[in-house]
């Protein structure tokens, strides 16, 4: 098949350790309007080296946006939060926290460390897929995007 | 979602009379209950913010709205303000413009705006940019209030 002609597609970086809630944003995301390619790293470690291109991710593009979760393996998403937004590099890239804690702390807290927007994962596949499409329609059809 | 309950307070700051009326419009028709508070130049912003002078008694802004030309102070430097300010960083800002300089969003951005949306000139769709800003922000977001 020809490639389909067009802008480039918008780079998403999903760090997300829980498999299924992988699959439902992917999924999401695939049947969103705008064209996007979906990199998915487990763990807070394998983000920041994507993010700064190191070893076998040498090629990796730069995401447009950053969906990530709290509670990651090896490095936190807090920690994965202060180290994009205090990288020169990397801070203007939106940081969309996608996460099952409503703890107010962790709300605040991720504003402070600049995240772009706090939005809780519901445990309802219906109401996660709807919170994804809503990250989608706002983030990629109504925002500039640096 | 909320929909009963506390509303929630938005901060509008625009100087275009029509465009404020435009937005306030559209966010009374929300779904979500909200006070929507217009300040008209970036001095006023601030002494809102900071609840200085008349401004003593008003509520604490859930949501910031700032367009970027605006008179006496500019939003530039009402946003520089807000996210070095350690009473008012975690509050999200939302920058809507008329500007699609590709300058002005890279620097939004550096200066920590949650998000970057154009008002389109069309009356139609500025009510549609509106409509999902409130969308994204009001019912999907997970808002700090403290």
């Amino acid at each position: 098949m020809r490639p389909v002609p067009g802008p480039a597609p918008i780079e998403v970086l999903l760090v997300e350790d829980n498999v299924d809630d992988a699959a439902l944003t992917v999924r999401a995301l695939e049947q969103a309007k705008l064209r996007n390619r979906v990199h998915l790293a487990v763990t807070g470690v394998e983000a920041l080296a994507i993010l700064r291109r190191e070893g076998r991710h040498a090629g990796a593009s730069r995401p447009d946006l950053i969906l990530l979760d709290l509670d990651l393996p090896a490095k936190d998403g807090r920690e994965v939060l202060a180290e994009i937004k205090a990288d020169d590099e990397l801070r203007d890239i939106p940081v969309v926290v996608v996460t099952g804690s409503h703890a107010p702390a962790d709300v605040v807290q991720a504003y402070r460390q600049h995240a772009n927007a706090y939005v809780t994962k519901p445990i309802d596949t219906k109401e996660f897929l709807e919170a994804v499409n809503s990250i989608e329609q706002f983030w990629l059809q109504i925002v500039r995007l640096p | 979602m909320n929909t009963g309950g506390v509303p929630i307070e938005i901060l509008l700051v625009e100087d275009n009379p029509g465009d404020a009326r435009l937005t306030r419009e559209a966010l009374r028709d929300a779904k979500v209950r909200n006070n929507l508070h217009v300040a008209a130049d970036g001095v006023e912003a601030l002494a809102f913010l900071r609840r200085q002078g008349t401004h003593a008694a008003v509520p604490m802004p859930d949501l910031i709205l700032l367009d970027l030309n605006l008179p006496k102070k500019d939003g530039r430097e009402v946003l520089e303000e807000i996210k070095q300010d350690d009473r008012l960083r975690h509050i999200p800002v939302v920058i809507l413009t008329t500007s699609q300089a590709e300058r002005d969003i890279a620097e939004s951005y550096r200066l920590r705006a949650n998000a970057y949306v154009t008002k389109p000139v069309d009356l139609e769709q500025f009510l549609k940019v509106v409509q999902s800003i409130e969308h994204f922000w009001l019912e999907i977001v997970k808002l700090s209030r403290i």
